[in-house]
């Protein structure tokens, strides 16, 4: 695999996690990191969130103080107001609800303890890997979704991670499309001192992709990053341009794209399991970018995303500058939720 | 995806059947089915929780009546509750009685405000309008570059002017500008994009309500996509408190969300949602329709009604015959034609029919053919089709000038009308053929009714 730091790298993940969650159920005196970095600022940006939602789920469970099935009733419309859909928060429940009817559960804490748990392992178990790029070949980052999740902002903080980590990046304008999508591609390449490839508005998409792909190659950069247009779903046409990249980016790099992210907005409610649906079957998608954690919005439709197609979340936005993305770390993110 | 509602609440009424009256004990499992259609539809769980308790109470002790299933009944009372939410008529357009008239833009990043605008100039200019354009979004990079692509494709004025530094003083001085502007050049319509921030940044929310002061606009739009789940509440109602928002644009509806936010956003701000945006074209806007939505967010529209509303009406053995003739061998004739149209009339209004289609997927030319539809339309087609030989309805080939002539005059239309009517059924006749072979669903999207 391909050594980066801005990868969330799956181990590290899910150490910070248990780490974490021993704190929080022994206390902890003496280890208590002071980490300021990636970690606490993730904590912060879904902060709300996580205030939002124990709170609620505090008072479901204190409306009713021995646990019952109309616990895990109010529970379940609790988890939906997330943003997890009902079947996430159906398969969820399942088990806790078995348990509860055989009285197994004897309290709150226990119940979201083995919820938090439940959700840990949903985000964990999603393991679709990216494609190994061949030595000495660049690695093509594809970057699609729906129109306005902050596409073009995450290329622009992505290629930002990846310039700090000392790597050669190239973009690729390949949003012909929308008004000034090029233009906007361009301020983020001078503000994190990358080049961008690009054409003129309306061109092809796939000609751009080409050219920047053969740049890169020539001059051994180590990544491509390409912004495409924002899309609906169910635009089968601009879906089809999406196959289209696919195969002239194979055509010029093995196994391009490596990586194809899809963008979605934290504020996304049960319809991102559609865009993630469709847009796994033309693009191929490898993994998630949830963007926009920085509002009050949950961006629990990742979990159900995670639970239903197993692809995992790769990074979250949590602002407008370029420092605002951050690997995710499913252990923080659930964490914090159900603290 | 999501199995209709009204096939859930048939399942979960097949227990009332037979019993008189719609109570506590039997209504349980319908309601259920009903939240969580609402929810999946992304309707926020409180608002889900007041709809549910106004529908309890308005369903107890409701009468089981014989024409119309218990499901059909709750459906009923639920799509009524949920059009009263979100207001029964179309929203107006405010107009400033002395010009210009200012819209502010407001919304969340990505949510759609700078299409938005370029499209509402446009569409105001179709309405015979002059509205100027002004982005004062100084921070997105190349966001003012994007409205001026807009504004030039609609050839819409906009007012650039110079920016040296993004900040506020920078913003207010713009919109100020724009103001000036569109006064000297005689624009009686001020447009005002403004960068997406988020509810809870009170810097940027304090310079909304700069601009606010500044421009006294007449209509604050808060625009909203329509894939916003369960957050819209937050954010509407922080826009809301922070602006006394005085509309929604609700975008993007051309996508398959249901757009449960629509229900949110208009619980929470009590405002009208003003516009859709149904597509990346700048014509793409059109004005909100309450009773559509609600069929959406409802699932699919009401299919199972439609059905059972078709079988109790048309006659079975004619319908099938029809289809047999159309899908194969020589096609339907003009006098199989009539005798739909008569079955389509029987069935009540062609929109309320129409209606009940879905309006996403294969159903969604079938929609917008029925804002066109003119029921007077209908019995227009029928007096052409009357006003042939049955020779004629049988060989529409062999209706020459002559006859069109003829048959114009009888009917009291235009040869021209009659000319558009032999044209359009020809196609359909041989698209039905085609039919036979080909997906249903996939030519049905493309259809086109005769004389329509």
């Amino acid at each position: 695999m391909k050594d980066s730091k801005a990868r969330a790298d799956s181990t590290s993940v899910t150490n910070s996690g248990q780490n974490f969650m021993i704190q929080t159920l022994f206390g902890s005196t003496e280890e208590q990191p002071k980490k300021q970095g990636i970690f606490e600022r993730m904590k912060q940006a879904v902060s709300r969130t996580r205030e939002n939602l124990s709170e609620r789920i505090e008072e479901v469970v204190s409306l009713n103080a021995e646990i019952d099935r109309n616990t895990l009733d109010d529970l379940e419309a609790t988890l939906i107001g997330a943003d997890l859909g009902t079947k996430t928060t159906e398969q969820l429940l399942a088990a806790l609800r078995e348990k509860a009817d055989r009285k197994q559960i004897g309290n709150i804490a226990e119940l979201k303890r083995l919820l938090k748990e439940e959700v840990r392992n949903v985000l964990l178990r999603a393991n679709v890997q990216p494609v190994q790029a061949v030595d000495g070949e660049p690695e093509v980052i594809m970057v699609v979704g729906v129109n306005g999740t902050g596409k073009t902002t995450t290329i622009g903080k992505l290629a930002n991670v990846f310039r700090a980590d000392g790597k050669h990046v190239l973009l690729c304008a390949a949003d012909t499309f929308r008004a000034a999508a090029i233009e906007q591609l361009e301020v983020w390449g001078d503000r994190t001192g990358t080049e961008v490839i690009k054409t003129k508005a309306g061109g092809d998409p796939a000609a751009v992709l080409f050219d920047a792909l053969q740049a890169a190659k020539a001059r051994s950069l180590d990544y491509v990053i390409v912004d495409t247009a924002g899309r609906l779903h169910t635009k089968s046409s601009l879906m089809t341009e999406l196959e289209k990249m696919r195969r002239t980016a194979q055509r010029i790099i093995t196994g391009a794209p490596h990586e194809t992210l899809l963008v979605v907005d934290a504020t996304t409610g049960q319809n991102g399991l559609q865009q993630a649906k469709l847009f796994t079957e033309s693009a191929g998608v490898t993994g998630i970018v949830l963007t926009k954690l920085d509002g009050t919005a949950k961006g629990g439709i990742v979990v159900a995303i995670s639970n239903e197609l197993g692809l995992p979340v790769r990074y979250v936005g949590v602002g407008e500058k370029a420092g605002d993305l951050l690997p995710f770390d499913a252990g923080a993110f659930v964490d914090s939720l159900f603290e | 995806m999501f199995e209709n509602l009204s096939e859930k609440l048939n399942r979960a009424f097949k227990n009332l059947r037979g019993q008189g009256k719609i109570t506590e004990e039997n209504i349980g499992e319908a309601l259920r089915e009903i939240r969580l259609a609402l929810l999946e539809a992304d309707v926020n769980v409180k608002v889900v929780k007041d709809l549910i308790d106004h529908i309890r109470e308005k369903a107890l002790g409701t009468e089981v009546m014989t024409a119309l299933t218990p499901a059909e009944q709750i459906v009923k009372i639920v799509r009524d509750e949920l059009i009263a939410l979100l207001g029964k008529d179309t929203a107006k357009f405010k107009f400033a009685s002395q010009p210009p008239t200012i819209v502010l833009m407001a919304g969340l990043q990505g949510s759609g405000k700078t299409t938005t605008s370029g499209k509402l100039a446009n569409w105001l200019k179709k309405g015979g309008h002059r509205p100027m354009l002004v982005s004062v979004d100084v921070y997105r990079p190349a966001a003012r570059d994007q409205l001026k692509v807009v504004a030039d494709a609609i050839k819409a004025p906009i007012y650039a002017g110079n920016l040296e530094q993004p900040n506020t003083e920078n913003v207010l001085r713009l919109a100020k500008e724009a103001r000036k502007e569109a006064v000297i050049s005689g624009c009686d319509i001020l447009i005002v994009d403004t960068a997406g921030r988020l509810h809870i940044d009170d810097q940027l929310m304090d310079e909304m309500q700069g601009l606010k002061a500044l421009l006294n606009p007449q209509e604050i739009m808060f625009v909203a996509d329509a894939m916003t789940g369960q957050d819209a509440v937050k954010s509407a109602d922080e826009f809301h408190k922070k602006l006394s928002l005085t509309g929604v644009v609700l975008t993007k509806m051309d996508g398959d969300a249901r757009g449960g936010a629509a229900l949110s956003i208009r619980h929470v701000t009590g405002q009208p949602i003003k516009f859709i945006g149904i597509g990346e074209k700048y014509d793409a806007i059109e004005p909100f329709h309450p009773d559509r939505i609600v069929s959406r967010i409802l699932g699919m529209g009401d299919i199972l009604s439609l059905i059972e509303k078709a079988e109790a009406t048309v006659d079975k053995k004619k319908a099938e015959e029809f289809t047999k003739k159309a899908f194969a061998g020589d096609g339907f004739s003009l006098e199989d034609f009539r005798d739909q149209l008569r079955q389509v009339k029987k069935m009540g209004s062609f929109q309320s029919i129409l209606g009940m289609l879905p309006r996403i997927g294969p159903f969604a030319n079938m929609q917008k053919m029925a804002d066109k539809v003119d029921e007077k339309q209908i019995n227009r087609v029928e007096a052409i089709i009357n006003s042939m030989t049955a020779y004629e309805r049988d060989h529409h080939e062999a209706i020459n000038g002559s006859r069109r002539k003829r048959i114009a005059r009888g009917s009291g239309t235009s040869v021209q009308e009659v000319n558009n009517l032999l044209r359009q059924y020809a196609q359909m006749r041989k698209m039905f053929k085609d039919m036979g072979k080909a997906s249903f669903a996939r030519k049905l999207a493309g259809m086109k009714m005769p004389g329509m």
